[in-house]
């Protein structure tokens, strides 16, 4: 029996009246994984094409790839050489015995590095999705729309963006406070304002910042402790960072972060995919970019005597921390950033800013693309009104 | 001239009267359904703040704190328990006349305002700005800066808030949460976002 046929013949079950009616939205999400659906709009102009809400998810969702995978990678290289250094120890419990089960530690080995960040990150993807995904599909139930590939997208975006030793409790509560409180409150994809992914990370951070941020963190291994090229940054400036990474290093990605963001060259090579087939709007990309540049020459201009982190230049700000993940992937979610050409630049530009002033002038934050990003979404809408304004302005003055 | 600017800054972003110490939530909820509206009441909050702040302090350092009535022949005289009713005068005043400008001038503004005009008399964050003004000592040409700067601040977040507002009403909230409780909850993520100013040291 062919899948399709198998999918039609429990069809009747979910249907109005059917045994599981209830139920219906989890039956149309397995079907609608595997095929397109069948219904089309009834109302009103639509674009017809075979890229739809699904199938721009599922891309945003394999662009990630790179750097995840990567990410994983580079994590268990981190550990590795510290293990290998004698300065943390091996890893125990039941992480350490998957590990040990199929590789082992040694930092030249691409396979033994890869396990390594795999039983770190995907436990933390896994309680991510489940959790994520219970409340999609339950909000999805009592309300009646349907569940959404968005969910993949969000649950991958947080779990890349958490550091590598994040309790597994903590990213249930941190994606539940995300799909619940950023998005299904709204009532669910379309509707929110905020970025789902970086509302739950953010409620992380303010909740249990000394799981979340700090030295001890951020390579996968007990009791070592490194600080990221952005701490160094805001303590000493560029001088500080290169006594340890070169800036290829940073943009290759080895160095310590959270999982997904390390490597700007992997996170660039899904951000391309994303411009290329425009999934990801072009204008708040070059925006963002455009806002670091402008700002961070502005502040090495200015230059300060106490505060060396106005010195960085821009293509330091580029590879540290998550700029380059939160440009391609998080400024540009179509939901929460601006929709008007326009907007889309003015929200690019205001999340450039933003960051670059939060990781030089505010020494409680060494990060700021999670934070700017959230503040720009606040005013998204503002400036979509006015560039709508602006356009009907213009165009009554012609009638 | 910097350390005004880094006044102002701070006044409008980092201590944001509306999302960093919640003031004034009443007008800020009930005024925020449509941009047009939230800018007129934005201007008319920065006005009322720019005016008031300054003039209370004025009252507060010759009038009502220790030693103030120094000028007139008695050091002794301490009138400071008085300040929260001249404040409370001061604004209501100020307010006053402003609504009857408003209606000779801006009909348009008058009636969308409508019975909030007169509340900003009661708005805490109006109230608020004079009382931190004397908290934290701000001298008359620091009460400018600042009282200008709340204003704004607090302008900047209802008119966020209304576009908010404006784009939520596309979205499909559960039945028990519309109208106030799904504000309430925005207004929560809003300062989330202002959270990214906090601990910024001007």
């Amino acid at each position: 029996m062919s899948l399709r046929s198998f999918l039609d013949s429990i069809e009747p079950n979910f249907k109005e009246g059917g045994k599981y009616q209830n139920w219906y939205a989890l039956y149309e999400a397995v079907d609608t994984i595997f095929y397109s659906p069948n219904h089309v709009t009834k109302s009103t102009a639509h674009v017809r094409d075979g890229v739809d809400l699904k199938r721009i998810m599922i891309t945003v969702w394999f662009a990630v790839f790179p750097a995840m995978f990567y990410g994983m990678y580079n994590l268990g290289v981190n550990a590795n050489e510290v293990i290998a250094a004698g300065q943390g120890a091996a890893l125990e419990g039941w992480r350490g015995a998957i590990l040990y089960a199929v590789a082992g530690s040694d930092a030249s080995s691409i396979w033994d590095c890869f396990v390594y960040g795999a039983v770190h990150f995907l436990p933390i993807y896994f309680v991510t999705f489940c959790v994520g995904g219970f409340w999609e599909v339950l909000f999805a139930m009592k309300r009646g729309h349907e569940v959404n590939e968005g969910f993949f997208v969000t649950s991958i975006l947080f779990a890349l963006i958490c550091p590598p030793d994040l309790p597994l409790w903590q990213a249930a509560l941190g994606i539940s406070f995300g799909v619940v409180i950023g998005k299904e409150v709204f009532g669910g994809t379309g509707k929110n304002f905020l970025n789902p992914a970086l509302t739950g990370r953010a409620f992380l951070y303010f909740a249990y910042p000394a799981q979340l941020s700090g030295d001890a963190v951020w390579v996968a291994v007990d009791g070592y402790t490194s600080a990221t090229p952005l701490a160094l940054n805001a303590v000493g400036g560029v001088d500080a960072i290169t006594q340890q990474w070169t800036w290829m290093d940073a943009f290759m990605g080895a160095i310590p972060g959270s999982i997904g963001e390390t490597s700007t060259l992997m996170v660039l090579i899904g951000g391309a995919v994303l411009l290329i087939t425009r999934i990801a709007a072009w204008r708040v990309v070059a925006g963002v970019f455009l806002g670091m540049f402008l700002l961070s020459g502005l502040f090495n201009m200015i230059g300060s005597d106490t505060n060396p982190a106005f010195a960085t230049p821009w293509y330091w700000h580029l590879v540290m921390g998550g700029f380059a993940f939160g440009m391609m992937f998080m400024a540009t979610d179509p939901v929460s950033s601006a929709m008007t050409n326009g907007g889309k630049w003015a929200f690019g530009i205001l999340v450039g800013v933003m960051t670059v002033l939060i990781r030089v002038v505010n020494p409680a934050f060494p990060e700021g693309i999670m934070l700017a990003i959230l503040f720009a979404n606040l005013f998204a809408p503002l400036m979509d009104h006015f560039v709508v304004q602006a356009n009907i302005k213009r165009r009554l003055a012609r009638v | 001239m910097e350390y005004y600017l880094s006044l102002f800054i701070r006044s409008i972003f980092i201590d944001n009267m509306a999302l960093a110490f919640f003031l004034g939530m009443c007008t800020f909820l009930a005024i925020s359904k449509k941009i047009q509206a939230a800018l007129g009441l934005g201007i008319a909050v920065i006005v009322v703040l720019t005016i008031t702040v300054p003039v209370n302090n004025l009252i507060y350092n010759y009038l009502l704190a220790d030693g103030a009535l120094a000028w007139a022949g008695y050091p002794d005289i301490d009138l400071s328990f008085l300040g929260l009713l001249s404040y409370i005068g001061v604004i209501a005043a100020i307010v006053q006349i402003m609504e009857m400008f408003l209606d000779k001038f801006v009909p348009a503004l008058y009636n969308a305002l409508g019975v909030f005009l007169p509340l900003i008399t009661v708005n805490c964050a109006i109230l608020g700005a004079s009382l931190f003004m004397v908290e934290r000592d701000y001298g008359f040409a620091e009460s400018v800066v600042f009282g200008a700067g709340s204003g704004v601040g607090w302008a900047l977040a209802i008119v966020a808030l209304a576009g908010i507002r404006e784009k939520l009403k596309y979205s499909d909230v559960p039945e028990g949460l519309r109208g106030l409780g799904i504000t309430f909850i925005t207004v929560g993520l809003m300062s989330l976002g202002f959270m990214s100013f906090g601990g910024i040291d001007l």
